[in-house]
């Protein structure tokens, strides 16, 4: 036993040997490719997305490095056009949402004392998904055939008559790929939620951090659909010749930018909530207290997510839609900042009333609030029509909307890395090495994007190759372009940071902050079982508590401990009261299967060779036919009549 | 009694194990699948009157006709009451009743094909007439019946899934049948969606 090992009084030796023979996986090449655990698969959705989010951060060095001067000849028009647009699409779909969706398959059954999510295969099977999907968007790059509409992909400008190629069947037929994974996983978040909190953890004991990922979770049960119907919509108007968006037809333009939006607002908050979310997880360590007005926060998280859905108009104040509507949404997109200004003040109130330990996460959050609340301003802007009209499409939006994603995402998940690093790795990161990363990152941040709202009111429109040396235009690009450079040196040391941690780092406690919930009562790493006895919860904050503590210790019951099986235990949707016991799914390489069984799909799809594609639909019945198919037992255990 | 038998006599596993307490994950599961699946199909009926109302005038446009109503309401006296039996069959495994479970999914699979083969009927007649690419009319009546009857045809898998499980022996019984109520709340969400669809494109236009 290693010494980062806290002696687990609580259960005795043979049932943590039990325990380990029922969950442990030994390292094999079945158990790499079959692991349902859901540490495992959150750290590989945290690496697989940070790939991502590198290719999409070199696109957008390619770019910004052929606009510091005017008329550079660096990059072609349509190897520009490819970079934006999967500098977006990678950005928002393939970093952002599996990014945070892997913090919560790591953190999520820790933080409500369980043992696993839901459904640990189906939570395998989203990993896989995400991955071939995210390989088969950035396959094409190579290829020159990436899409290359921007990542809103409007029509008329990606039907088959204007962007004719595979381009845009690759984004359309890869977010339909994508989205299974992202519907799959936050099914699992809900259920995981629901159903598997320690005994105790009433809804009014549930972390913050888990409130905001099961909201998100809910937005993307209601928003992705409409995006999944528009892509598909545009994939059949491109490929089999319907005419949903061709006016000469009887179709509509203006439908994909509805549908598109009724996804595209939602997801913004599917892509900040879980970050703030981190933000409430992380701030109670480095303030030495709890955050303030949690049923506040909870209500405004619930708020958001439901007003959310009904702004998406404002994306579209430029399409001469009729005024009553703008006045309807510009009343929304006015509203929604009133739950966003009650999370930002309970944080701010938090901050002030606790101790501040400032450490290299807590640097992160200030950046957070700075950078977010600057995002909102110009947020607060664009729910003005007439300003709206001003400057939409100019770099004011990419300034707008950067500081509110960079803002809103990075700085949190940033902190987040930094703060559950010793829990993921069991290493301690460089804290120097952490300060120049954060300030780097910062200064760069600024540096680079907001320039970008001059250049924008100077006129410069968003998506251009180049420009001429029109007076006030060439200064600003030059600068954003040193501070994204700035930027990447940050993110670099970032990454520096995390190797140097697991190389060299020196062994992490288990709670090495003082944190208030339950992952922080686990080993660090945490073992295969997570708990080696089941907490019971008795408040809010249940490692900074004494009962719940002692639940796990001297207070251990043998119905918390199931060391009989691969066990834990459901409890009621509200109270958290128990249930019942359940044997959990061991690994399996089922899911490998299907998500492969998927990718000839899609692949046979793009290129049009559909006895492919329906053999590969007949394998992706036929895997699951199997995954379900029930075990045979005797009746006397079914309880069969007749 | 020592207290540590009281304890393994009381605890959660001894009390629990007899008779499922409280929904299973596995129910709260797919009601969020068809949750979100009956989110696209709000979109796709969404589409429908965008399309319609913002296009104005005629409709169906194009010269298209009217849709026909004789042969979707046969379907809808085939495809609504096939749940009846489907509810049948759960109730019965409930209480152990396999030979219920059988037939009722039985009953089930013959109406849900007998809708499918209604529906390729329609489908060739209509044909003549316009297609998927004949024009948006053309492309959304295509889709949205095409998309609820791949949803039909998905069910009936289900079902014959099941089928060949309770034919086994072995998989079902009071205590274990989970599976066959979460394929019950799919088939009845197909059946439910149906008479949205039913509304939307054969009645609606006649309003």
């Amino acid at each position: 036993m290693s010494t980062t090992t806290a002696p687990p009084p609580g259960a005795s030796q043979e049932d943590l040997a039990r325990l380990e023979a029922h969950w442990g996986e030994r390292a094999s090449l079945r158990s790499w490719f079959g692991t349902v655990d859901h540490k495992r698969i959150g750290r590989r959705y945290l690496v697989t997305a940070s790939l991502f989010f590198v290719l999409a951060g070199i696109s957008a060095l390619a770019m910004r490095t052929q606009l510091a001067r005017p008329e550079s000849s660096l990059l072609s028009p349509e190897e520009y056009n490819q970079l934006f647009t999967m500098h977006g699409t990678a950005m928002i779909f393939l970093f952002a949402t599996p990014m945070l969706f892997g913090f919560g398959n790591f953190l999520v059954p820790l933080m409500i004392g369980s043992r696993d999510m839901a459904f640990p295969k189906l939570n395998a099977l989203g990993y896989w998904v995400f991955l071939f999907a995210g390989l088969f968007m950035w396959a094409s790059l190579p290829f020159g055939a990436a899409p290359n509409g921007g990542w809103f992909a409007y029509v008329p400008l990606t039907d088959d008559r204007n962007t004719p190629g595979l381009h845009m069947d690759v984004y359309t037929l890869g977010l339909l790929f994508l989205g299974i994974a992202t519907t799959a996983g936050s099914i699992n978040f809900i259920v995981t939620a629901l159903k598997l909190r320690a005994p105790g953890m009433s809804l009014n004991r549930v972390p913050l951090f888990v409130w905001a990922i099961v909201a998100t979770a809910f937005m993307v049960i209601f928003a992705l659909p409409a995006l999944n119907l528009d892509n598909a919509m545009l994939f059949l108007d491109r490929r089999f010749g319907t005419h949903f968006f061709d006016p000469e037809a009887a179709g509509n333009v203006l439908l994909w930018q509805h549908l598109f939006w009724i996804f595209g607002h939602p997801d913004v908050y599917i892509i900040v909530m879980p970050a703030l979310g981190i933000v409430s997880a992380v701030l109670p360590a480095f303030t030495r207290r709890g955050v303030v007005g949690y049923v506040l926060i909870v209500l405004a998280i619930v708020s958001i997510a439901i007003i959310s859905f009904g702004v998406w108009v404002h994306h579209m104040f430029a399409t001469g839609l009729p005024h009553l509507s703008y006045s309807f949404f510009s009343a929304a997109s006015t509203i929604i900042t009133i739950p966003s200004g009650i999370q930002i003040f309970a944080w701010l109130a938090t901050m002030l009333l606790g101790r501040l330990v400032v450490r290299v996460p807590l640097l992160f959050l200030i950046g957070f609030i700075v950078t977010f609340v600057l995002g909102g301003f110009t947020g607060a802007m664009f729910a003005l029509t007439a300003f709206d009209q001003q400057v939409t499409d100019s770099y004011f939006v990419v300034a707008h909307f950067h500081y509110v994603l960079i803002g809103g995402a990075v700085f949190p998940i940033l902190a987040g890395i930094y703060y559950w690093l010793p829990k993921m790795t069991g290493r301690m990161y460089h804290e120097g090495l952490g300060k120049w990363a954060f300030w780097l990152f910062f200064t760069g941040m600024q540096v680079a994007f907001f320039p970008m709202h001059l250049s924008g009111l100077f006129g410069m429109p968003r998506r251009v190759y180049t420009y001429r040396d029109e007076p006030g235009w060439d200064v600003w690009n030059l600068v954003s372009t040193i501070g994204a450079y700035i930027l990447a040196v940050g993110l670099l040391l970032v990454l520096i940071g995390v190797v140097h941690a697991i190389r060299r780092g020196r062994p992490a406690p288990p709670d090495p902050w003082g944190g208030d919930t339950l992952e922080w009562s686990t080993d660090s790493p945490p073992r295969p079982y997570n708990f080696p006895v089941l907490p019971q919860v008795h408040s809010l904050h249940p490692t900074w508590d004494q009962p719940s503590r002692s639940s796990m210790a001297e207070d251990a019951t043998a119905d918390r401990i199931l060391a009989d099986g691969r066990r834990t235990l459901f409890t009621s949707e509200l109270d958290g009261r128990r249930e019942r016991v359940v044997e959990m799914p061991e690994a399996s390489v089922q899911p490998l299967l299907l998500a492969l069984a998927m990718l000839v799909f899609f692949t046979a799809m793009l290129f049009a060779w559909y006895p492919f594609a329906a053999a590969a639909a007949v394998a992706v019945a036929v895997t699951i036919a199997v995954w379900l198919w029930p075990p045979r037992r005797p009746e006397e255990e079914l309880g069969v009549v007749r | 009694m020592s207290n540590r038998s009281l304890a393994a006599a009381t605890s959660t596993e001894a009390l629990t194990t007899e008779l499922p307490a409280g929904r299973s994950t596995g129910w709260w599961g797919m009601v969020m699948f068809v949750t979100t699946e009956a989110t696209l199909f709000a979109c796709l009926l969404g589409s429908y009157f965008y399309l319609r109302f913002q296009h104005g005038g005629e409709w169906p446009p194009g010269g298209i006709e009217q849709p026909k109503l004789l042969r979707p309401l046969v379907m809808t006296a085939v495809l609504l009451p096939s749940s009846l039996p489907m509810i049948w069959a759960e109730r019965g495994i409930r209480r152990g009743d396999r030979r219920r479970l059988r037939y009722g999914l039985a009953t089930t699979l013959l109406l849900g094909s007998a809708f499918l083969a209604l529906q390729a009927t329609e489908y060739a007649e209509l044909f003549h007439e316009f297609t998927l690419t004949t024009n948006a009319y053309g492309s959304l009546f295509f889709v949205i019946t095409g998309f609820h009857g791949l949803h039909v045809l998905i069910g009936l898998t289900m079902l014959s899934w099941l089928l060949a499980a309770a034919l086994r022996g072995g998989s079902f019984g009071a205590h274990r049948h989970d599976r066959v109520r979460n394929a019950a709340i799919y088939w009845h969400f197909v059946d439910a969606v149906w008479a949205a669809i039913l509304f939307t494109i054969y009645l609606s236009p006649r309003l």
